[in-house]
């Protein structure tokens, strides 16, 4: 009987970490009054802190296959689980006052955003469909209860029953692929799936079939047209903690689904899914961007945008080339920073029994606070991909990657609803500079809340600034 | 020569049949006799002397009663649902009966010697609570549906504590074949499993008694508010079969109980210098296990004379918020102790 | 015709007799049932295919405990259940061309090319010692020990999950404090007052 190298724990330490400490949290929390709950807030920060250094500790250099080939530890692996903890922290320090003034500030939160985190984990590194589906399921489960969390609030319940319905829908969608797949290739290791299907002289019809469904689920999971029905009601629906949460780590997390599933055990049929993800990119550019426009409340505005932002990283990925994977790396890691500023902002705005997610809103915020709106203009104009930010760097690498393998037309379609979608990003600019507004009321969040959505906006622009060095981190991922 | 082959033919049903007569009338005859311990026992702890009437001091009362039994009419209510208001009392009685297939009594005196028995008893016995929630839907009655509920919430929370309970076991014993654990606990007394997995130990006898809607459990039949709960409009035999299927669950706990917790038909003495080389007493045999039996059997009648019936709630609390809890904790001890080796069970 | 296979074709066909009732009788207790059944006679098959541990845990779980909250539940609703069927005559033609279509389609791509009979090999068969439990342990926690723990994660989710979603602390229910109870002494309860004999009233 074979058993596992002690050593091979170690690579899963950040998991292992994040697991106990989860549990730690929950115990502790029972034992807590309302008043002390910023304990179990400082805990799940602690844990995060904890898990970066243990990433950090062992940072990936190659690629190592655990835990009988069910568990990969790789460079993209370990930047995008860094990634995911910093975007984890902004959405629990965004969301604690949010959630005080609604009293909704139970251990519960954080516990399932830990698990939620952890399920990422787990699909970030992942090295078998098993796995790739078990993480999956435990974050898609931790987000179907954060949704539905403000019991008293039927919206909220609609759209929990929503995301849970078609969740389902598309893990059942997502397994029946691999299920096909498995029975074509007999294996569930990534690796060997890869091999079988590249050593495959004709590409068999079973493996296309198994394909569409992958395609499916992955589609839904992301949020591309024409899957993409659940996306506006369910960041609508929610309470805009979660709607901050669901709308930034998982995406990071779908693009590592996207290249385990696609890129790496179904790179032999690249080809075929070419064609598909191109279909998927320039309808979800072309839906999200154009419906966007017609939205007057802005968590509605910011989930037809994430489709569209999913186009992109769509285009990344359908290039299926080293360098459109880290195009694509690097626009699924700053979609998800400027994602959690903008939903971070309407945190900001809002307070007990307002929510300041309409347009009208934002309206004068450079009265109330130049900071905040300045904050606000980086994050919209980054967005859109408007140069000197992030968000321009993120756009031209997936383009230059498209146009790189002759798909100049797509990048052409790209470019064109982009435009179009610079418009609604740039009217919340025009009402916060141009407009009066509404209500000269202070803002008034705690410090750790103004320090972090200054960071953030300031990061998105510093790496809009200098952008090299993530570039060459997410190029190093893809050798 | 088609006699031979006829023969050759049906051999093994035929011993199979017979082996199980062997096991299941001495069976009927200890659940009609302990009925009849039970109303003597009881009563003398009553300061009662119990039935006394039929046969010597009341020998004969269990024969008398059966006679009774089989000639009352069984009546079956308007409104009931026939096909399942027959089929429940033999629903609650083939569990209670087919479990015993792989009890075994002596090292070699066993009906099926198979892998998975313990899986096969807990698999067994859980299913005996559709007797009761099929009678107690079928009857059409408020009271006999009061009893199958809260009969079906009950043995649902207890299961799984005694499922627990039994992992212990067999991650002491090393095996889920109901021989190797009793021979596990090879030694003394002090060898059996009921020291080291004392916690367990009592979890499990007293979900027992639990699964068995046994006092102080029996909110099931409840007579004082529910009347007799899942069973109250059965007579005759069908009542009768529900009565034989108590007890023979109750026999069948009590048994497992002494196979897994007190070393089946092993000797106590065993292993002690002086005590152990008496002749008889000192070596293992089916006695022992019956002797045992009989002891835990005495526990099912002390509780009925003692405690008052627990409440549904107390009930509820007891099986989730205790007893899970524990056997979950002392599996993680037990666990320990087996990597550190601790004798004499886990060397 | 051995009797092995006699034993699975009496199982399939209980099998297959008791899934149908499942969705074609009216009351829901007996459907409830009739799955029990199913369930059952399932576990029967798996014990054919040496598979004692699966066999036994189907049972165990679906049937000794699922099955009955299920049951539970159903009896306490009093489901009607003839307006959900109104509808069944009218779509059932369409329905059943559906189902063929899709039927064909499947099996046209999926078809017995790819997972027919030949393509895997007949299992062998084990002798008496062999344990599926003790296989099943192994794998699972060797091989997959990495999904099951994940799985576990998921069950803990499920838990924490239906809990933080459904449980309200209401203020006004009283709730018993056991210990409290349990360590109640007399003299909490009753006050035993000295008092001299009062004199008959006459």
């Amino acid at each position: 009987m074979n058993t596992i190298q002690v050593a091979e724990f170690g690579l899963l330490l950040p998991e292992i970490f994040v697991l106990v400490m989860t549990c730690v949290v929950l115990v502790v929390d029972l034992y807590l009054t309302e008043r002390n709950r910023d304990v179990t807030y400082v805990l799940s920060l602690l844990t995060l802190a904890g898990a970066a250094l243990l990433t950090l500790g062992n940072y990936p250099s190659g690629t190592t296959v655990a835990m009988y080939g069910t568990f990969v530890h790789d460079p993209m692996g370990g930047l995008l689980k860094l990634f995911i903890y910093v975007v984890t922290a902004g959405v629990f320090i965004y969301s604690r006052s949010y959630l005080r003034d609604r009293g909704l500030y139970k251990g519960e939160y954080y516990v399932l955003g830990l698990f939620a985190m952890l399920g990422m984990m787990v699909l970030v590194s992942a090295h078998s469909f098993l796995t790739i589906y078990l993480g999956l399921e435990l974050l898609s489960l931790s987000l179907y209860a954060m949704v539905a969390f403000d019991r008293d609030s039927p919206t909220a319940s609609e759209a929990a029953m929503k995301y849970f319905v078609l969740g389902a829908l598309a893990s059942g969608m997502l397994l029946y692929g691999i299920s096909m797949l498995y029975g074509a290739t007999g294996s569930l290791d990534i690796g060997e799936v890869g091999a079988a299907v590249a050593g495959s002289e004709d590409r068999s019809i079973i493996l296309i079939f198994a394909l569409c469904f992958v395609v499916a689920g992955l589609a839904f999971k992301l949020g591309a047209v024409p899957f993409h029905m659940w996306i506006p009601d369910v960041y609508h629906g929610a309470p805009t903690s979660v709607t901050l949460f669901i709308g930034s780590a998982p995406k990071i997390a779908a693009f590592a689904m996207l290249m385990r599933l696609l890129a790496e055990s179904m790179g032999g049929l690249q080809p075929d899914w070419q064609g598909m993800l191109a279909i998927l990119a320039v309808l979800s550019l072309a839906v999200g961007n154009i419906i966007a426009i017609a939205q007057t409340n802005l968590k509605r505005m910011l989930a037809y945008s994430t489709i569209s932002h999913m186009g992109f990283l769509l285009l990344g990925v359908l290039a299926g080339t080293p360098e459109g994977y880290s195009a694509a790396m690097f626009y699924a890691v700053t979609y998800a920073l400027m994602a959690i500023g903008a939903f971070g902002m309407i945190i900001l705005l809002s307070r007990s029994g307002f929510e300041a997610e309409r347009l009208d809103d934002f309206r004068g915020l450079n009265n109330r606070s130049p900071w905040f709106a300045f904050i606000m203009l980086i994050l919209m104009f980054s967005m859109a991909g408007v140069p000197p930010t992030v968000g321009f760097y993120a756009k031209l690498s997936v383009l230059e990657a498209v146009v790189a393998i002759d798909m100049v037309w797509i990048a052409l379609v790209a470019v064109f609803f982009s435009i179009i979608g610079a418009f609604y990003y740039i009217r919340v600019v025009k009402l916060m500079y141009f407009d009066e507004s509404e209500s000269d009321e202070p803002i008034n969040v705690g410090m750790d809340m103004r320090l972090a959505i200054s960071a953030n906006g300031v990061v998105v622009l510093a790496l809009g600034l200098f952008p090299g060095a993530l570039l060459s981190l997410c190029a190093a991922a893809f050798p | 020569m088609m006699w031979a082959e006829l023969w050759d033919l049906i051999e093994t049903p035929v011993w199979i049949t017979a082996k199980i007569i062997a096991i299941i009338v001495p069976l009927m005859l200890a659940v009609a006799y302990l009925t009849f311990a039970e109303r003597k026992i009881i009563g003398y702890m009553q300061v009662r002397i119990g039935p006394n009437r039929v046969g010597p001091r009341g020998w004969l009362q269990p024969i008398a009663d059966t006679v009774k039994l089989l000639m009352k009419e069984v009546i079956v209510p308007t409104n009931a649902n026939t096909f399942l208001f027959v089929i429940a009392p033999m629903l609650a009685i083939a569990p209670a009966l087919a479990a015993w297939a792989v009890i075994p009594f002596t090292d070699k005196l066993v009906l099926a010697d198979i892998n998975a028995g313990l899986l096969y008893v807990l698999a067994v016995t859980s299913l005996g609570v559709y007797g009761v929630i099929i009678a107690g839907w079928a009857t059409n009655s408020k009271y006999a549906m009061l009893g199958a509920l809260r009969s079906a919430a009950q043995i649902v929370a207890y299961e799984i504590a005694m499922g627990f309970a039994l992992v212990g076991v067999l991650m002491a014993g090393g095996s889920l074949n109901l021989r190797e654990i009793v021979l596990a606990q090879q030694g003394s007394i002090l060898h059996w499993f009921w020291l080291p997995l004392l916690p367990l130990f009592l979890v499990y006898f007293i979900s027992g008694v639990a699964e068995t809607n046994r006092a102080p459990f029996d909110v099931a039949e409840g007579e004082s508010e529910i009347v007799a709960g899942f069973h109250v409009e059965y007579s005759g035999m069908a009542f009768a079969i529900f009565f034989l299927a108590e007890y023979a669950n109750m026999i069948l706990i009590a048994t497992l109980t002494a196979l897994m917790f007190a070393g089946g038909w092993l000797s106590p003495l065993e292993g002690i210098p002086v005590l152990g080389a008496i002749p008889v007493l000192g070596s293992p045999g089916i006695f022992w296990l019956l002797a045992k039996i009989s002891f835990f059997l005495f526990f099912f009648l002390w509780f009925r004379a003692t405690f008052p019936r627990y409440r549904y709630d107390q009930i509820m609390r007891l099986g989730w918020k205790v007893f899970i809890p524990i056997t979950i904790v002392w599996l993680v001890v037990e666990g320990l102790a087996i990597m550190a080796g601790i004798g004499p069970w886990f060397d | 015709m051995d009797f092995e296979r006699f034993v699975f074709y009496v199982f399939a066909i209980i099998l297959i007799y008791a899934a149908g009732r499942v969705i074609t009788v009216r009351n829901p207790v007996h459907a409830a049932l009739h799955l029990v059944l199913a369930f059952f006679t399932c576990a029967g098959l798996w014990l054919l295919l040496e598979a004692e541990f699966l066999a036994i845990t189907l049972v165990l779980v679906y049937v000794g405990a699922v099955m009955v909250l299920f049951l539970f539940v159903v009896m306490m609703l009093d489901i009607n259940t003839s307006p959900l069927r109104e509808g069944f005559i009218r779509y059932l033609p369409v329905g059943l061309v559906v189902a063929s279509l899709m039927l064909l389609e499947m099996f046209l791509v999926v078809g017995a090319r790819n997972f027919g009979a030949q393509s895997v090999a007949i299992p062998e068969r084990h002798g008496a010692d062999y344990s599926n439990t003790r296989e099943l342990g192994n794998v699972l926690y060797t091989d997959y020990v990495y999904p099951f723990e994940i799985a576990a994660v998921i069950l803990l989710v499920a838990i924490v999950a239906a809990i933080a979603l459904t449980m309200r602390k209401r203020p006004e229910t009283r709730y018993q404090d056991p210990s409290r109870q349990v360590s109640v002494q007399p003299e909490d309860r009753i006050r035993i007052v000295k008092m001299p004999a009062e004199r008959e009233q006459s």
